[in-house]
């Protein structure tokens, strides 16, 4: 059974009709990238997955591991494994990052049945991953992403993809607004978190991304419909080529 | 000038003129008290309760709201000193010395007055009263006097309450604990005068509780005139807790002297009416003052904060942070007035009031004013008032967290943006872990 499973998914926001009929497989251990012009649907297609409101499938089915999870809430879907790293993260003042971070942790665990972690093995875990992240406690006791650089938000992000371990872990726009410092570390940590039991699906609008996170499939997106889908080398020709020959009327809803 | 036109009374203040001429010859003190009680009594009579023809009294219509005067209440008895024990537990285990006033009524039973530290004199006012206290004498209802018909009545009827004394340069470790409790079976009004006179160079930390024990509906006019000496330092924290159906209004009157610091904190949650008004008077340069609230109300109730901050003296800076969290049907108002006068130049005057809506019928109303004078001040508010954002609830449950669990954590950010504002971390922590509880009962 594939990990996740979109068929015939169609989304309108506001009344608009944004994805026309998407399909999309991605297996155990797979990387797929999805590539597309701006306003193809890619952000769409990330936020529809994460449950956010607003976002209405009047056709279709998201399947994770089998399970319908377009009826669910977001944290629902959040404990069954399913991971959004934001395009744009918010920030929570007053909600310090260690606190948020544990109380997300904890939320998943208790869904799942699991026992929930104590303070020192929370503590112990995330100093682990932040860490490697380069991530210091001065900003874990910050309120969440308040005051962090555009760099310091992403890498937030894959910090608590790193803690939360998730089956399915979804990437938008991830690179944008990071330097070349940055796109490395943020890089780095996702790749880390490569492995054959996770998937993921890197969103994005630029191949550079995909020089350091190497996808095994690429999917164009064009008008709300995956148009074309070719290993990793789709992304090098795309980056050569530009969209213009999958655009059409796409330039003009962006 | 024409002659005042005043309204019928209404039941409410026939009754309470009743009380008053009933009262006079038992209430304490004698000569310039007696005096001082019958120009306030003429004031009030003369005002009426306070209505929303009063600008400053315009979302609370406390004629509205008073249909009925309650009988003053008698003295408490076992039963209703027993009830009160429990009360004021909200500040959690922090270290204090509590002082106790059941009904009105100094309970010294239940209070601690033993080995004050030096400086420190704690004494009752209706014993101030009664023996003319020279303290008492010089200070009562001059301090950043307000013309207000609930302060005069206060002052007419004033039976009890608190009268400390730190001298100048003594600092007090122990929090004094003042503990109001309506713990009357029967529906009473309860009259309550506080003087606290907190010297130059003096530090003190004062917190008030006040709640009803029972489920009767009483009336409580409580007041606090505090004087913060040159280069003192004082917190005073407010808490209006508990289920009870009381209506509660309350007037805080501070000066605050030459380079002093001043932390004020408002924390309401209980009753179903309360006003906290407060005057605030800088009388000497280069005071600092934080002026901070929080009100987490549901149901039907309503509470207003009112706040006026008059700077007298030049270089002071003043911050005001105001937070309503609204449930059910709700009602919280804000009226803010900074006011600076032609001398207070270099003022540095911030005001912020933040109303969270979490449910379509609660209401908010806010009403900032500045009154500047002076050409050499900075001062400036905000206001706002919306529903929890849902782009962070949003983020939030994507990581997993239940939506009532989210909604949580931001309201106890919100809430906790003021909160921080009070220096005592026991005292921090005791009432986030209220917000918590209030939360809860909210989620069911």
């Amino acid at each position: 059974m594939p990990l996740l499973e979109i068929k015939n998914l169609h989304v309108s926001v506001e009344g608009r009709q944004i994805l026309n009929g998407l399909d999309l497989t991605v297996n155990k251990g797979e990387v797929h990238a999805i590539m597309g012009p701006n306003g193809s649907g890619k952000s769409t297609l990330a936020h529809v997955m994460a449950g956010k409101p607003g976002y209405e499938a009047t056709q279709g089915q998201i399947l994770l591991d089998g399970e319908e999870v377009l009826t669910t809430q977001p944290d629902e879907r959040a404990a069954k494994g399913l991971f959004l790293a934001f395009q744009y993260p918010m920030e929570i003042p007053g909600v310090a990052t260690i606190t948020f971070l544990r109380t997300a942790m904890n939320a998943q665990r208790k869904k799942r049945g699991q026992p929930e972690f104590t303070v020192p093995e929370f503590q112990k875990r995330l100093n682990e991953v932040a860490g490697k992240l380069e991530i210091d406690r001065e900003m874990l006791r910050r309120g969440v992403n308040v005051g962090f650089s555009g760099g310091e938000k992403k890498r937030n992000e894959i910090l608590q993809m790193a803690l939360l371990e998730p089956k399915l872990c979804v990437l938008d726009e991830t690179d944008s607004g990071l330097d070349i410092d940055a796109l490395k570390i943020v890089s780095e940590g996702v790749n880390r978190l490569r492995s054959p039991e996770r998937a993921m699906v890197v969103i994005t609008h630029y191949q550079r991304l995909l020089s350091h996170i190497v996808p095994d499939v690429v999917h164009v997106l064009s008008r709300g419909r995956i148009v074309r889908t070719g290993g990793k080398e789709l992304a090098l020709e795309l980056e050569a080529k530009g969209y213009a020959q999958y655009q059409d009327e796409a330039a003009l809803a962006s | 000038m024409t002659a005042e036109v005043r309204a019928i009374k209404t039941p409410a203040e026939l009754a309470l003129a009743e009380a008053y001429t009933a009262a006079k010859p038992k209430l304490p003190g004698d000569g310039k008290v007696i005096a001082l009680r019958e120009a306030a009594f003429r004031r009030f009579d003369a005002q009426g309760l306070p209505n929303r023809r009063v600008e400053e009294w315009k979302y609370t219509d406390l004629r509205a709201l008073m249909r009925e005067a309650k009988p003053i209440a008698g003295l408490p008895d076992a039963a209703a000193k027993a009830r009160a024990k429990s009360a004021g537990s909200l500040i959690g285990d922090i270290d204090v010395r509590r002082i106790v006033f059941v009904d009105g009524a100094f309970v010294p039973e239940l209070s601690d007055l033993k080995n004050l530290s030096p400086g420190l004199t704690i004494g009752s006012m209706a014993q101030a009263l009664a023996s003319g206290d020279p303290l008492v004498a010089a200070h009562l209802g001059k301090v950043a006097a307000a013309d207000d018909s609930a302060v005069a009545l206060n002052t007419a009827l004033m039976r009890d309450g608190a009268v400390i004394r730190v001298a100048a340069g003594s600092t007090v470790e122990l929090p004094i604990h003042l503990v109001f409790v309506a713990a009357a079976e029967q529906s009473a009004s309860m009259f309550t005068r506080s003087l606290v006179v907190i010297e130059k160079g003096a530090r003190a930390m004062l917190v008030e509780s006040h709640e009803g024990a029972t489920a009767a509906e009483h009336q409580v006019n409580t007041a606090l005139e505090l004087v913060v000496g040159d280069d003192a330092y004082v917190d005073h924290i407010k808490i209006t807790s508990g289920k009870s159906p009381v209506v509660h209004v309350s007037s805080l009157m501070v000066t605050i002297g030459a380079r002093a610091r001043f932390n004020d904190f408002s924390y309401t949650t209980g009753n179903a009416v309360v006003r906290n008004q407060l005057f605030l008077q800088f009388d000497g340069a280069g005071a600092l003052a934080g002026i901070r609230g929080a009100s987490l109300l549901n149901g039907r109730q309503h509470a207003d904060v009112t706040l006026v901050a008059d700077h007298k003296a030049g270089g002071c800076q003043s911050r005001e942070v105001f937070k309503a969290v609204l449930d059910g049907q709700s009602r919280s108002v804000f009226q803010g007035k900074i006011i600076v006068r032609p001398k207070a130049q270099k003022t540095d005057a911030r005001m912020l009031s933040n109303a969270l809506l979490l449910s379509d019928e609660a209401e908010t109303d806010t009403k900032p004013e500045l009154e500047i004078f002076a050409d050499d001040v900075q001062c400036g508010h905000g206001a706002t008032s919306g529903a929890l954002d849902d782009g962070l609830k949003f983020y939030l449950m994507a990581r997993g967290i239940p939506e009532s669990e989210a909604e949580s954590l931001l309201v106890q950010a919100f809430v906790g943006e003021a909160v921080e504002g009070i220096e005592h971390a026991g005292l921090r922590d005791a009432l986030m872990v209220n917000v918590a509880e209030w939360l809860k009962a909210r989620a069911g």
